[in-house]
Protein backbone atom coordinates (compact mmCIF):
# COMPACT_ATOMS: atom_id res chain seq x y z
CA UNK A 1 0.00 0.00 0.00
CA UNK A 2 1.54 3.65 -1.28
CA UNK A 3 1.81 5.91 1.87
CA UNK A 4 -0.96 8.61 1.51
CA UNK A 5 -0.04 12.23 1.42
CA UNK A 6 -0.37 14.20 4.27
CA UNK A 7 -0.82 10.86 6.05
CA UNK A 8 -0.34 12.00 9.72
CA UNK A 9 -2.70 15.33 9.76
CA UNK A 10 -5.77 13.10 8.51
CA UNK A 11 -5.30 10.23 11.32
CA UNK A 12 -5.28 12.94 13.87
CA UNK A 13 -8.21 14.38 11.95
CA UNK A 14 -10.38 11.31 12.28
CA UNK A 15 -9.60 10.62 15.49
CA UNK A 16 -10.18 13.51 17.06
CA UNK A 17 -13.60 13.32 15.26
CA UNK A 18 -14.08 9.72 17.10
CA UNK A 19 -13.14 11.28 20.29
CA UNK A 20 -15.55 14.44 19.92
CA UNK A 21 -18.65 11.77 18.46
CA UNK A 22 -17.93 10.03 21.34
CA UNK A 23 -18.08 12.40 23.87
CA UNK A 24 -20.91 14.10 22.13
CA UNK A 25 -22.61 11.29 21.57
CA UNK A 26 -22.59 10.33 25.33
CA UNK A 27 -23.24 14.26 26.30
CA UNK A 28 -26.50 14.03 23.84
CA UNK A 29 -27.89 10.86 25.70
CA UNK A 30 -27.05 12.61 29.27
CA UNK A 31 -28.73 16.37 28.66
CA UNK A 32 -31.33 15.70 26.40
CA UNK A 33 -34.85 15.68 27.57
CA UNK A 34 -36.49 13.75 24.69
CA UNK A 35 -35.85 10.21 25.14
CA UNK A 36 -35.72 8.80 21.84
CA UNK A 37 -32.85 11.70 20.88
CA UNK A 38 -31.27 10.23 23.93
CA UNK A 39 -30.72 6.99 22.61
CA UNK A 40 -29.93 8.32 18.97
CA UNK A 41 -27.07 10.13 21.64
CA UNK A 42 -26.18 6.37 22.51
CA UNK A 43 -25.98 5.32 19.60
CA UNK A 44 -23.51 8.04 18.24
CA UNK A 45 -21.43 7.58 21.40
CA UNK A 46 -20.82 3.59 20.37
CA UNK A 47 -20.01 4.23 17.03
CA UNK A 48 -17.50 6.48 18.40
CA UNK A 49 -16.31 3.83 20.72
CA UNK A 50 -16.11 1.65 17.72
CA UNK A 51 -13.62 3.79 16.24
CA UNK A 52 -12.11 4.18 19.44
CA UNK A 53 -11.04 0.37 19.19
CA UNK A 54 -10.08 0.38 15.56
CA UNK A 55 -7.52 3.29 16.46
CA UNK A 56 -6.34 0.37 19.53
CA UNK A 57 -6.14 -2.15 16.74
CA UNK A 58 -8.86 -4.08 17.37
CA UNK A 59 -11.65 -4.42 14.08
CA UNK A 60 -12.80 -7.38 15.88
CA UNK A 61 -13.96 -5.95 18.86
CA UNK A 62 -15.01 -2.09 16.66
CA UNK A 63 -16.99 -3.96 14.85
CA UNK A 64 -18.65 -5.96 18.01
CA UNK A 65 -19.39 -2.98 19.37
CA UNK A 66 -21.30 -1.91 16.73
CA UNK A 67 -23.17 -4.82 15.85
CA UNK A 68 -24.15 -5.29 19.60
CA UNK A 69 -24.58 -1.96 20.85
CA UNK A 70 -25.98 0.21 18.17
CA UNK A 71 -27.40 -2.98 16.45
CA UNK A 72 -29.26 -5.01 19.26
CA UNK A 73 -28.74 -2.67 22.63
CA UNK A 74 -29.93 0.34 21.28
CA UNK A 75 -33.12 -1.45 19.00
CA UNK A 76 -34.23 -2.76 22.34
CA UNK A 77 -34.41 0.29 24.32
CA UNK A 78 -36.65 1.98 21.55
CA UNK A 79 -38.39 -1.22 21.66
CA UNK A 80 -39.13 -0.95 25.52
CA UNK A 81 -39.55 3.18 24.50
CA UNK A 82 -42.08 2.28 22.43
CA UNK A 83 -44.06 -0.55 23.86
CA UNK A 84 -43.91 1.47 27.19
CA UNK A 85 -43.81 5.23 27.13
CA UNK A 86 -46.17 7.54 24.98
CA UNK A 87 -43.86 10.38 23.65
CA UNK A 88 -44.39 13.26 26.15
CA UNK A 89 -42.04 15.68 28.16
CA UNK A 90 -40.78 14.03 31.49
CA UNK A 91 -43.31 15.07 34.16
CA UNK A 92 -41.96 18.57 36.52
CA UNK A 93 -40.00 17.63 39.39
CA UNK A 94 -40.63 20.10 42.09
CA UNK A 95 -37.55 22.07 42.55
CA UNK A 96 -36.18 21.47 45.82
CA UNK A 97 -36.52 17.67 44.63
CA UNK A 98 -34.55 17.86 41.38
CA UNK A 99 -31.80 20.09 43.68
CA UNK A 100 -31.44 17.62 45.77
CA UNK A 101 -31.12 14.93 43.56
CA UNK A 102 -28.48 16.85 41.16
CA UNK A 103 -26.68 17.43 43.93
CA UNK A 104 -26.44 13.75 44.91
CA UNK A 105 -25.71 12.49 41.35
CA UNK A 106 -23.10 15.33 41.02
CA UNK A 107 -21.34 14.22 43.90
CA UNK A 108 -21.10 10.76 43.64
CA UNK A 109 -20.09 11.42 39.80
CA UNK A 110 -17.23 13.59 41.22
CA UNK A 111 -15.67 10.91 43.39
CA UNK A 112 -16.01 8.10 40.69
CA UNK A 113 -14.22 10.69 38.67
CA UNK A 114 -11.67 11.71 41.21
CA UNK A 115 -11.18 8.03 42.10
CA UNK A 116 -10.80 7.07 38.46
CA UNK A 117 -8.25 9.95 37.86
CA UNK A 118 -6.43 8.92 41.11
CA UNK A 119 -5.89 5.32 40.14
CA UNK A 120 -5.00 6.42 36.57
CA UNK A 121 -2.60 9.65 37.36
CA UNK A 122 -0.49 8.24 40.27
CA UNK A 123 -1.40 3.77 40.35
CA UNK A 124 1.07 1.44 39.04
CA UNK A 125 0.46 0.54 35.30
CA UNK A 126 2.21 -2.92 34.67
CA UNK A 127 3.47 -2.87 31.40
CA UNK A 128 3.08 -6.31 30.09
CA UNK A 129 6.33 -8.40 29.34
CA UNK A 130 5.27 -9.82 25.96
CA UNK A 131 2.22 -9.06 24.18
CA UNK A 132 -0.82 -10.94 25.68
CA UNK A 133 -2.44 -12.00 22.38
CA UNK A 134 -2.50 -10.63 19.20
CA UNK A 135 -5.98 -9.19 18.85
CA UNK A 136 -7.39 -11.47 16.52
CA UNK A 137 -10.27 -13.49 16.22
CA UNK A 138 -8.95 -16.61 17.26
CA UNK A 139 -6.84 -15.40 19.99
CA UNK A 140 -9.66 -13.90 21.18
CA UNK A 141 -12.02 -16.83 20.70
CA UNK A 142 -9.35 -19.20 22.39
CA UNK A 143 -9.00 -16.50 25.14
CA UNK A 144 -12.59 -16.55 26.06
CA UNK A 145 -12.57 -20.63 26.31
CA UNK A 146 -10.07 -21.52 28.47
CA UNK A 147 -8.49 -18.70 30.35
CA UNK A 148 -11.55 -16.63 30.68
CA UNK A 149 -14.15 -19.75 30.57
CA UNK A 150 -15.65 -18.96 34.26
CA UNK A 151 -16.66 -15.20 33.77
CA UNK A 152 -17.72 -16.10 30.34
CA UNK A 153 -20.45 -18.85 31.66
CA UNK A 154 -20.98 -16.74 34.57
CA UNK A 155 -22.47 -14.08 32.24
CA UNK A 156 -24.69 -16.42 30.47
CA UNK A 157 -26.06 -17.46 33.58
CA UNK A 158 -26.54 -13.60 34.40
CA UNK A 159 -28.52 -13.53 30.65
CA UNK A 160 -30.38 -16.58 31.37
CA UNK A 161 -31.93 -15.62 34.49
CA UNK A 162 -32.99 -12.07 32.75
CA UNK A 163 -34.40 -14.19 30.14
CA UNK A 164 -36.38 -15.91 32.69
CA UNK A 165 -37.20 -12.69 34.69
CA UNK A 166 -38.61 -11.25 31.35
CA UNK A 167 -40.58 -14.32 31.04
CA UNK A 168 -42.30 -14.55 34.07
CA UNK A 169 -42.95 -10.65 34.00
CA UNK A 170 -44.82 -11.01 30.48
CA UNK A 171 -46.48 -14.17 31.66
CA UNK A 172 -48.24 -12.38 35.11
CA UNK A 173 -49.45 -10.02 32.73
CA UNK A 174 -51.64 -12.73 31.03
CA UNK A 175 -53.14 -14.06 33.70
CA UNK A 176 -56.81 -13.81 33.99
CA UNK A 177 -57.35 -12.07 37.26
CA UNK B 1 4.36 3.92 -10.38
CA UNK B 2 1.01 3.85 -12.17
CA UNK B 3 -1.35 7.09 -11.57
CA UNK B 4 -4.25 4.66 -11.19
CA UNK B 5 -2.80 2.58 -8.25
CA UNK B 6 -1.93 5.66 -5.96
CA UNK B 7 -3.92 4.87 -3.04
CA UNK B 8 -5.98 8.40 -2.53
CA UNK B 9 -6.46 7.68 -6.92
CA UNK B 10 -7.52 4.59 -5.58
CA UNK B 11 -9.75 5.12 -2.87
CA UNK B 12 -11.55 7.90 -4.69
CA UNK B 13 -12.75 5.63 -7.88
CA UNK B 14 -14.07 3.26 -5.65
CA UNK B 15 -15.84 5.74 -3.89
CA UNK B 16 -17.22 7.32 -6.55
CA UNK B 17 -17.70 3.89 -8.41
CA UNK B 18 -19.99 2.53 -5.70
CA UNK B 19 -21.98 5.58 -5.66
CA UNK B 20 -22.87 5.35 -8.83
CA UNK B 21 -23.53 1.81 -8.77
CA UNK B 22 -25.91 2.17 -6.09
CA UNK B 23 -27.92 5.24 -7.66
CA UNK B 24 -27.76 3.35 -11.26
CA UNK B 25 -29.23 0.07 -9.54
CA UNK B 26 -31.81 1.78 -7.89
CA UNK B 27 -32.51 3.86 -10.83
CA UNK B 28 -32.90 0.83 -12.76
CA UNK B 29 -34.38 -1.76 -10.13
CA UNK B 30 -37.24 0.41 -9.80
CA UNK B 31 -38.00 0.27 -13.29
CA UNK B 32 -37.20 -3.31 -13.31
CA UNK B 33 -39.41 -4.15 -10.36
CA UNK B 34 -42.04 -1.79 -12.37
CA UNK B 35 -41.65 -3.35 -15.59
CA UNK B 36 -41.29 -6.98 -13.72
CA UNK B 37 -45.20 -6.09 -12.15
CA UNK B 38 -46.47 -4.92 -15.08
CA UNK B 39 -45.72 -8.52 -16.90
CA UNK B 40 -46.66 -10.77 -14.23
CA UNK B 41 -49.91 -8.64 -13.95
CA UNK B 42 -50.22 -8.67 -17.54
CA UNK B 43 -50.35 -5.07 -18.63
CA UNK B 44 -47.33 -3.33 -20.61
CA UNK B 45 -45.67 -1.06 -17.27
CA UNK B 46 -44.21 2.16 -17.77
CA UNK B 47 -43.59 2.87 -21.24
CA UNK B 48 -44.06 6.36 -22.84
CA UNK B 49 -40.44 8.15 -20.88
CA UNK B 50 -37.74 7.09 -23.61
CA UNK B 51 -37.49 4.33 -25.61
CA UNK B 52 -39.60 1.90 -24.18
CA UNK B 53 -39.91 2.98 -20.37
CA UNK B 54 -36.11 3.00 -20.53
CA UNK B 55 -35.88 6.68 -19.57
CA UNK B 56 -39.04 6.64 -16.58
CA UNK B 57 -35.82 6.95 -13.68
CA UNK B 58 -34.73 10.15 -15.02
CA UNK B 59 -38.32 11.34 -15.51
CA UNK B 60 -38.70 10.42 -11.67
CA UNK B 61 -35.59 11.35 -10.35
CA UNK B 62 -36.12 15.09 -11.72
CA UNK B 63 -39.66 15.00 -10.20
CA UNK B 64 -38.51 13.86 -6.84
CA UNK B 65 -35.45 16.43 -6.66
CA UNK B 66 -37.88 19.62 -8.34
CA UNK B 67 -40.04 18.78 -5.21
CA UNK B 68 -39.90 20.27 -1.99
CA UNK B 69 -38.46 18.82 1.16
CA UNK B 70 -41.10 19.26 3.83
CA UNK B 71 -40.73 19.14 7.00
CA UNK B 72 -43.74 18.86 8.86
CA UNK B 73 -44.76 21.02 11.67
CA UNK B 74 -44.99 18.83 15.20
CA UNK B 75 -41.92 16.20 13.99
CA UNK B 76 -38.70 16.01 15.36
CA UNK B 77 -36.97 18.24 12.80
CA UNK B 78 -33.34 17.38 13.20
CA UNK B 79 -34.58 13.31 13.72
CA UNK B 80 -35.86 13.78 10.93
CA UNK B 81 -33.89 15.23 8.62
CA UNK B 82 -31.26 12.58 9.78
CA UNK B 83 -33.28 9.25 9.04
CA UNK B 84 -32.63 9.12 5.05
CA UNK B 85 -29.15 9.96 5.74
CA UNK B 86 -28.54 7.18 8.11
CA UNK B 87 -30.68 4.99 6.22
CA UNK B 88 -28.70 5.43 2.95
CA UNK B 89 -24.91 5.19 4.85
CA UNK B 90 -24.79 1.81 5.67
CA UNK B 91 -25.26 -0.05 2.50
CA UNK B 92 -23.20 2.20 1.10
CA UNK B 93 -20.25 1.19 3.78
CA UNK B 94 -20.95 -2.31 3.12
CA UNK B 95 -20.62 -2.54 -0.60
CA UNK B 96 -17.17 -1.53 0.03
CA UNK B 97 -16.33 -5.01 1.48
CA UNK B 98 -17.96 -6.82 -1.39
CA UNK B 99 -15.16 -8.25 -3.88
CA UNK B 100 -16.81 -7.67 -7.45
CA UNK B 101 -13.82 -9.54 -8.66
CA UNK B 102 -10.68 -11.32 -7.21
CA UNK B 103 -9.06 -7.73 -7.94
CA UNK B 104 -12.08 -5.15 -7.52
CA UNK B 105 -12.94 -5.13 -3.59
CA UNK B 106 -12.40 -1.70 -2.74
CA UNK B 107 -11.29 -2.79 0.60
CA UNK B 108 -10.56 -6.47 2.02
CA UNK B 109 -10.75 -6.93 5.75
CA UNK B 110 -10.12 -10.52 7.41
CA UNK B 111 -13.42 -9.39 9.41
CA UNK B 112 -15.14 -8.49 6.22
CA UNK B 113 -18.39 -10.45 7.23
CA UNK B 114 -18.48 -9.09 10.46
CA UNK B 115 -18.14 -5.44 8.73
CA UNK B 116 -21.58 -5.94 6.67
CA UNK B 117 -23.07 -7.52 9.44
CA UNK B 118 -22.59 -4.35 12.08
CA UNK B 119 -23.48 -2.00 9.63
CA UNK B 120 -26.13 -3.58 7.90
CA UNK B 121 -27.73 -3.57 11.78
CA UNK B 122 -28.11 0.51 12.15
CA UNK B 123 -30.40 0.29 8.60
CA UNK B 124 -33.21 -0.73 11.62
CA UNK B 125 -32.32 2.34 14.34
CA UNK B 126 -32.36 4.27 11.07
CA UNK B 127 -36.30 3.11 9.70
CA UNK B 128 -37.34 3.42 12.89
CA UNK B 129 -36.33 7.21 13.97
CA UNK B 130 -37.54 8.15 10.75
CA UNK B 131 -40.68 6.67 11.33
CA UNK B 132 -40.94 8.09 15.05
CA UNK B 133 -40.03 11.20 14.22
CA UNK B 134 -42.52 11.44 12.05
CA UNK B 135 -44.86 11.60 15.14
CA UNK B 136 -47.96 9.81 12.85
CA UNK B 137 -49.82 7.03 13.92
CA UNK B 138 -49.11 5.45 10.83
CA UNK B 139 -45.36 5.54 10.60
CA UNK B 140 -45.27 4.65 14.46
CA UNK B 141 -46.90 1.79 14.12
CA UNK B 142 -44.58 0.71 11.00
CA UNK B 143 -41.84 1.51 13.17
CA UNK B 144 -42.63 -0.81 15.63
CA UNK B 145 -43.21 -3.68 13.11
CA UNK B 146 -39.79 -2.57 11.63
CA UNK B 147 -37.70 -3.29 15.13
CA UNK B 148 -39.69 -6.35 15.98
CA UNK B 149 -39.43 -7.72 12.40
CA UNK B 150 -35.68 -7.16 11.93
CA UNK B 151 -35.03 -8.03 15.64
CA UNK B 152 -36.91 -11.37 14.93
CA UNK B 153 -35.07 -12.34 11.75
CA UNK B 154 -31.67 -11.39 12.53
CA UNK B 155 -31.39 -13.83 14.33
CA UNK B 156 -32.19 -16.78 12.30
CA UNK B 157 -29.76 -15.26 9.88
CA UNK B 158 -27.03 -14.74 12.22
CA UNK B 159 -27.46 -18.55 13.37
CA UNK B 160 -27.06 -19.37 9.51
CA UNK B 161 -24.21 -17.06 8.92
CA UNK B 162 -22.38 -18.97 11.72
CA UNK B 163 -23.18 -22.12 10.56
CA UNK B 164 -21.19 -21.18 7.50
CA UNK B 165 -18.23 -19.49 9.40
CA UNK B 166 -17.86 -23.17 10.62
CA UNK B 167 -18.00 -24.90 7.52
CA UNK B 168 -15.16 -21.94 5.75
CA UNK B 169 -13.25 -20.72 9.12
CA UNK B 170 -12.68 -17.46 7.80
CA UNK B 171 -15.20 -14.19 7.61
CA UNK B 172 -12.52 -12.76 4.86
CA UNK B 173 -15.50 -12.45 2.08
CA UNK B 174 -12.71 -12.96 -0.79
CA UNK B 175 -11.33 -16.44 1.12
CA UNK B 176 -14.82 -17.64 1.29
CA UNK B 177 -14.97 -16.89 -2.17
CA UNK B 178 -11.81 -18.46 -3.18
CA UNK B 179 -12.79 -21.95 -1.13
CA UNK B 180 -15.54 -22.34 -3.61
CA UNK B 181 -13.74 -22.43 -6.92
CA UNK B 182 -13.56 -24.95 -9.80
CA UNK B 183 -16.88 -25.80 -10.27
CA UNK B 184 -20.68 -25.47 -8.71
CA UNK B 185 -20.52 -28.03 -7.32
CA UNK B 186 -18.18 -26.70 -5.08
CA UNK B 187 -20.16 -23.70 -3.97
CA UNK B 188 -21.17 -23.70 -0.30
CA UNK B 189 -24.60 -24.30 -1.74
CA UNK B 190 -24.12 -27.78 -2.75
CA UNK B 191 -22.12 -28.95 -0.33
CA UNK B 192 -24.15 -31.61 1.03
CA UNK B 193 -21.41 -33.49 2.38
CA UNK B 194 -20.46 -30.96 5.40
CA UNK B 195 -23.90 -30.69 5.96
CA UNK B 196 -27.04 -32.23 4.22
CA UNK B 197 -28.90 -29.14 4.84
CA UNK B 198 -26.83 -27.02 3.23
CA UNK B 199 -29.81 -25.73 0.95
CA UNK B 200 -32.17 -25.51 3.39
CA UNK B 201 -29.58 -23.20 5.11
CA UNK B 202 -29.52 -21.00 1.46
CA UNK B 203 -33.63 -20.99 1.52
CA UNK B 204 -33.23 -19.40 5.22
CA UNK B 205 -30.43 -16.80 4.53
CA UNK B 206 -32.59 -15.85 1.48
CA UNK B 207 -35.66 -15.68 3.51
CA UNK B 208 -34.33 -13.61 6.58
CA UNK B 209 -32.29 -11.60 3.79
CA UNK B 210 -35.88 -10.45 2.80
CA UNK B 211 -37.41 -9.72 5.79
CA UNK B 212 -34.14 -7.73 6.76
CA UNK B 213 -34.47 -5.24 3.72
CA UNK B 214 -38.47 -5.18 4.20
CA UNK B 215 -39.64 -6.57 0.73
CA UNK B 216 -42.74 -8.30 0.25
CA UNK B 217 -44.27 -10.93 1.57
CA UNK B 218 -42.29 -9.48 4.42
CA UNK B 219 -43.11 -5.21 3.94
CA UNK B 220 -45.29 -4.90 7.11
CA UNK B 221 -42.59 -1.47 7.46
CA UNK B 222 -44.54 -0.17 4.25
CA UNK B 223 -47.55 -2.05 4.13
CA UNK B 224 -49.18 0.43 2.08
CA UNK B 225 -52.67 -0.92 1.93
CA UNK B 226 -53.34 -0.53 5.55
CA UNK B 227 -50.15 1.95 6.82
CA UNK B 228 -50.71 4.64 4.15
CA UNK B 229 -46.41 4.44 3.45
CA UNK B 230 -45.45 3.23 6.59
CA UNK B 231 -42.59 4.87 7.75
CA UNK B 232 -42.25 6.97 4.95
CA UNK B 233 -45.39 8.43 5.05
CA UNK B 234 -44.69 12.10 6.03
CA UNK B 235 -41.73 12.07 3.39
CA UNK B 236 -42.24 13.80 0.44
CA UNK B 237 -40.10 14.71 -2.30
CA UNK B 238 -36.13 13.30 -2.20
CA UNK B 239 -36.46 12.56 1.40
CA UNK B 240 -38.94 9.96 0.01
CA UNK B 241 -36.80 9.14 -2.76
CA UNK B 242 -33.58 8.25 -0.35
CA UNK B 243 -35.43 5.91 1.11
CA UNK B 244 -36.23 3.97 -1.88
CA UNK B 245 -32.95 4.41 -3.13
CA UNK B 246 -31.74 2.85 0.59
CA UNK B 247 -34.30 -0.37 -0.17
CA UNK B 248 -32.67 -1.03 -3.44
CA UNK B 249 -29.25 -0.40 -2.16
CA UNK B 250 -30.30 -2.65 0.95
CA UNK B 251 -31.71 -5.61 -1.89
CA UNK B 252 -28.34 -4.91 -3.64
CA UNK B 253 -25.88 -5.88 -0.05
CA UNK B 254 -28.19 -8.50 0.65
CA UNK B 255 -28.06 -10.20 -3.10
CA UNK B 256 -24.45 -9.59 -2.96
CA UNK B 257 -23.76 -11.53 0.37
CA UNK B 258 -25.84 -14.18 -0.52
CA UNK B 259 -24.17 -15.04 -4.06
CA UNK B 260 -20.55 -14.54 -1.76
CA UNK B 261 -21.51 -17.04 0.85
CA UNK B 262 -23.55 -19.19 -1.21
CA UNK B 263 -23.12 -18.97 -4.63
CA UNK B 264 -19.49 -18.83 -5.19
CA UNK B 265 -19.01 -15.06 -6.25
CA UNK B 266 -17.25 -14.31 -8.68
CA UNK B 267 -16.09 -17.75 -9.33
CA UNK B 268 -17.21 -19.60 -12.36
CA UNK B 269 -20.16 -22.14 -12.38
CA UNK B 270 -17.92 -24.13 -15.20
CA UNK B 271 -14.57 -24.02 -13.51
CA UNK B 272 -13.15 -21.99 -16.72
CA UNK B 273 -13.15 -18.58 -17.11
CA UNK B 274 -12.92 -16.93 -13.71
CA UNK B 275 -11.07 -14.41 -12.58
CA UNK B 276 -10.50 -10.46 -13.84
CA UNK B 277 -13.67 -9.23 -15.68
CA UNK B 278 -14.76 -12.56 -16.64
CA UNK B 279 -15.57 -12.60 -12.14
CA UNK B 280 -17.07 -9.40 -12.43
CA UNK B 281 -19.37 -10.94 -14.67
CA UNK B 282 -20.38 -13.92 -13.38
CA UNK B 283 -20.45 -11.79 -9.89
CA UNK B 284 -23.25 -9.48 -12.19
CA UNK B 285 -25.41 -12.27 -13.35
CA UNK B 286 -25.62 -14.18 -10.25
CA UNK B 287 -26.39 -10.95 -8.51
CA UNK B 288 -29.15 -10.16 -10.92
CA UNK B 289 -30.19 -13.53 -11.03
CA UNK B 290 -31.17 -13.04 -6.74
CA UNK B 291 -32.48 -9.68 -7.42
CA UNK B 292 -34.39 -10.91 -9.86
CA UNK B 293 -35.80 -13.70 -7.62
CA UNK B 294 -36.66 -10.89 -5.19
CA UNK B 295 -39.10 -8.61 -7.29
CA UNK B 296 -40.61 -11.99 -8.94
CA UNK B 297 -41.71 -12.72 -4.94
CA UNK B 298 -42.53 -9.74 -4.15
CA UNK B 299 -45.25 -9.52 -7.20
CA UNK B 300 -46.10 -13.21 -6.19
CA UNK B 301 -46.79 -13.78 -3.18
CA UNK B 302 -49.49 -11.25 -1.26
CA UNK B 303 -48.27 -9.78 2.08
CA UNK B 304 -48.27 -11.96 5.21
CA UNK B 305 -50.26 -10.75 8.37
CA UNK B 306 -47.97 -9.61 10.94
CA UNK B 307 -47.86 -12.61 13.45
CA UNK B 308 -47.73 -15.18 11.07
CA UNK B 309 -44.49 -13.17 10.11
CA UNK B 310 -43.43 -13.50 13.76
CA UNK B 311 -44.43 -17.08 14.22
CA UNK B 312 -42.44 -17.66 10.59
CA UNK B 313 -39.30 -16.89 12.09
CA UNK B 314 -39.31 -18.03 15.41
CA UNK B 315 -40.94 -20.96 15.70
CA UNK B 316 -39.57 -22.38 11.94
CA UNK B 317 -37.14 -20.35 11.21
CA UNK B 318 -34.63 -20.60 14.33
CA UNK B 319 -35.29 -24.07 15.57
CA UNK B 320 -34.62 -24.86 12.13
CA UNK B 321 -31.08 -23.07 12.17
CA UNK B 322 -30.65 -24.21 15.09
CA UNK B 323 -30.60 -27.45 14.41
CA UNK B 324 -28.17 -26.90 11.57
CA UNK B 325 -25.63 -25.32 13.67
CA UNK B 326 -25.87 -28.45 15.61
CA UNK B 327 -26.06 -31.02 12.97
CA UNK B 328 -22.91 -28.83 11.22
CA UNK B 329 -20.88 -29.09 14.74
CA UNK B 330 -21.77 -32.66 14.95
CA UNK B 331 -20.76 -33.34 11.10
CA UNK B 332 -17.13 -31.38 11.62
CA UNK B 333 -16.48 -33.09 15.13
CA UNK B 334 -17.29 -36.86 15.15
CA UNK B 335 -14.95 -37.92 13.16
CA UNK B 336 -12.31 -36.40 15.26
CA UNK B 337 -13.28 -37.47 18.50
CA UNK B 338 -14.03 -41.36 16.94
CA UNK B 339 -10.31 -40.89 15.62
CA UNK B 340 -9.60 -39.43 19.07
CA UNK B 341 -11.30 -42.92 21.05
CA UNK B 342 -10.90 -46.01 18.18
Amino acid sequence: MSTFPFQDAILVAIFALVVGVTIGGALIAALSTRIIRGVSGLMLCCMGLGGLYYFLNSPFLALMEILIYVGAVCVTIVFGVMLSEPDEPAHEESRRHAVLWGGAALLVSLVILGGVAHLGLRGPWQEPAARVSDGSVQAIGLALLTTYSLPFELISIVLLVAILGALVIARSGRTKE
Amino acid sequence: MNFLQTEPIRILLYLVGICAFVGANAAYLVLAERKGAGRIQRRPGPNEAGFGGLLQPLADGIKLLAKQVMVPPGTDALLFRAAPLLVMAPPLMCLAMIPFSDSITARSLNVGLLFVFSFGSINVMALMLGGWASRNKFAIISSARVVSQNVAYEIPMLLVVITLLMVTGTMDLNEIIQQQGGGFWKWNLFKVWVNPLMPVTFVIFFICMLAETNRAPFDMAEAESELVAGAFTEYGGMGFGVFFMAEYANIVVGCSLATVLFLGGWQSPIGVLSGGLWGAGWFLLKLYALIFTVIWIRWTFPRTQFYSLLNLSWKILIPISLFTLLLTGAMMKLPVVYNHFF
